[in-house]
């Protein structure tokens, strides 16, 4: 009897306990990284040992990216745990701004995000991916001017026969508000112009389901969606949405993808970070998954829009 | 064996071991018990101030953000935070789906006790258990695949529309009133059918004038329960209703709720930014209308004469 009683006062413990870490949530991940030991050595990609964990969050775009490279840094290192977690740029550069992730992804600067202290983060740009306006194919046109794409986006033309199509109305294809790939799009195509109402939808492959079956309909995606002939990628002013003429600065939709660290990067966050920069992943993963090389980049941006 | 313990040990040796599982079952309910209030003011406190933030801290007028129509909150030089149109999609998608939802879940209730209580509740319960069980973004994902092309080509407009969420918010929320209507009239003592009918009224003014009356503050339970999860679904009404920041101006115009704009914006910003703060807020309005719902059941309970 004694023992049932302390079983169950055990019980109760066991469950206040779990429900107590539970609302604690961050704390107890605080720096999961510094268990990370490894030579203090440049080269991450070298064979010395690594081992700890590495929990790294943000961006849904860079996800599949980032988890498939962590997949084969596992592999290479049998010690090492990597988790990424995916919950939008915002959560991952707060999270990696708080300290409660050793990596951040974002698709925007941290400058850009507002309440991120942007000068004790370091940005690593793993990627870059380029974007471009998709049409539905049967609109007729794929090729756009600039002052054109702006006046569809912002409603002033509204049929696509003002631009040499069919006669149908141009149905909008939003992202949210506060989205990166919106902030892109709405910076570098639209001059920072603010779109008209349209259906918005966060997910990609939801936009481009949209795009493909709604006649008029007008979106923006990532280079990486346009694998078949479900969506119609525009050419803007003649120059044709490509990896070639993102990396020679011709088309301008394009953004990095950033890692964020918190202060320098400790060893094992470090030697993530190189693996993803290695020229291993930069020209299989990065190339398979849609995105540009960050080390094939002709031109650079900061996080003003400038280029250099 | 029984007879080596004096009696006088075995009593108070029982006694005690009843105290025992007294104390212990006491012990486990009213931890169960404390940790569920625990959890509802916990969450309460921290949505509260959270919430509030929009207003104390980044000095935005609650009146605005209430009855404002305009809403661009990533607008560098004047950002507006004006939530209407999402309050009123909330709203709308939530009394027009309890509109079709309750004549269907309470006819439904009707015909498994009163028409055909045998077979009718044999193929109909199921039914009901089924809707239950499918997950939300599956009902969206059909929604989208399917209704949203059947509503463009035969009813206009581009697909995304209330109407289209209306639609799906109606069947998830069906099996909630259905099963509560239910519940509600199988519960009505049989002397009442048996006295109406015994007055020579005829099955249909016995369902009509008796038993719906009898049962009513049940079945407005009943619709209000449904109305309250509509109120808070988020994922399948995303996926259908277009999340437009403007006020629809007809049925099949697109629209959005609160909890769409929540679900689509919160993982974008950044945690103690003015736009995370308004969705914070937003979930605050959420939950001070779940206990306004819940506020207009207990009334509704109160009023139960059987």
């Amino acid at each position: 009897m004694k023992n049932a009683k302390k079983i169950s006062l055990l019980l109760i413990l066991a469950a206040l306990m779990v429900f107590s870490a539970a609302c604690g949530g961050t704390s107890n991940t605080a720096d999961p990284g510094t268990n990370g030991s490894s030579n203090t050595d440049t080269n991450g990609t070298a064979t010395e040992k690594l081992s700890g964990s590495l929990v790294i969050s943000g961006s849904s775009a860079m996800q599949p990216l980032v988890a498939a490279a962590a997949e084969e840094f596992m592999a290479k290192n049998p010690d090492v745990d990597v988790q990424v977690n995916a919950g939008g740029s915002g959560t991952g550069l707060s999270q990696v701004a708080e300290g409660s992730v050793d990596i951040g992804n974002s698709d925007v600067f941290a400058e850009e995000k507002e309440g991120i202290p942007a000068d004790e983060l370091v940005d690593h740009k793993v990627a870059v991916v380029g974007m471009a306006a998709a049409v539905n194919p049967n609109v007729g046109i794929n090729d756009i001017s600039k002052e054109d794409l702006i006046k569809v986006f912002t409603g002033e033309i509204t049929n696509w026969k003002d631009l040499g199509g069919k006669d149908q109305k141009i149905v909008l294809v939003n992202r949210p508000d506060s989205s990166g790939t919106r902030a892109t799009f709405v910076k570098y195509a639209l001059d920072d112009k603010t779109p008209a109402e349209g259906v918005t939808e966060d997910s990609s492959n939801t936009v481009k389901k949209i795009i493909s079956e709604t006649e008029g309909a007008i979106g923006y995606l990532a280079f990486s969606y346009f694998t078949d002939d479900s969506v119609t990628p525009l050419s803007v002013d003649g120059v044709e949405p490509t990896d070639e003429n993102v990396q020679k600065g011709k088309f301008p939709i394009w953004a990095y993808q950033h890692s964020y660290t918190k202060g320098e990067p400790n060893a094992l966050a470090k030697a993530f970070i190189d693996y993803m920069m290695s020229d291993e992943i930069q020209t299989t993963l990065v190339k398979d998954q849609g995105y540009i090389p960050g080390s094939k980049m002709e031109v650079e941006r900061d996080a003003q829009g400038n280029m250099k | 064996m029984e007879k080596s313990v004096p009696a006088k040990e075995r009593l108070i040796k029982s006694k005690n071991s009843r105290m025992n599982g007294e104390a212990r079952g006491r012990m486990l309910v009213t931890a169960s018990a404390l940790i569920m209030i625990f959890a509802t003011v916990a969450i309460t406190i921290f949505l509260g101030s959270k919430g509030l933030q929009t207003f104390t801290k980044n000095g935005i007028s609650p009146i605005e953000f209430i009855t404002s129509t305009k809403w661009d909150p990533t607008n560098a030089e004047s950002p507006l935070y004006g939530a209407f149109p999402f309050i009123f999609g909330s709203f709308a998608v939530t009394f027009l789906s309890a509109l079709v939802a309750a004549p269907l879940g309470i006819g439904g209730a009707i015909f498994m006790t009163e028409i055909a209580p045998s077979w009718g509740r044999k193929v109909l319960q199921p039914v009901i258990e089924l809707l239950v069980g499918i997950p939300s973004v599956v009902y969206g994902f059909i929604g989208l695949s399917v209704l949203v092309p059947f509503i463009r080509e035969n009813v206009g407009g581009l697909g995304f529309s209330l109407l289209t969420g209306t639609i799906v918010l109606s069947i998830m929320i069906l099996p909630t009133v259905t099963s509560i209507a239910t519940d509600a009239m199988a519960s009505l003592p049989t002397a009442l059918r048996e006295g109406s009918l015994a007055l020579g009224a005829t099955r249909w003014q016995t369902i009509r004038k008796v038993l719906i009356p009898a049962a009513s503050p049940t079945l407005l339970t009943a619709v209000v329960l449904g109305m309250a999860r509509a109120f808070g679904e988020a994922l399948a009404v995303q996926m259908v209703i277009g999340n437009v920041r403007t006020l629809p101006s007809s049925i099949i115009d697109a629209s959005a709720t609160l909890t769409t704009i929540i679900t689509l914006n919160m993982g974008h910003t950044t945690y103690g930014s003015i736009e995370n703060n308004t969705l914070w807020s937003m979930g605050l309005l959420l939950l001070i209308m779940s206990f306004a719902f819940i506020l207009v059941i207990r009334y509704l309970s109160a009023r139960r004469k059987i």
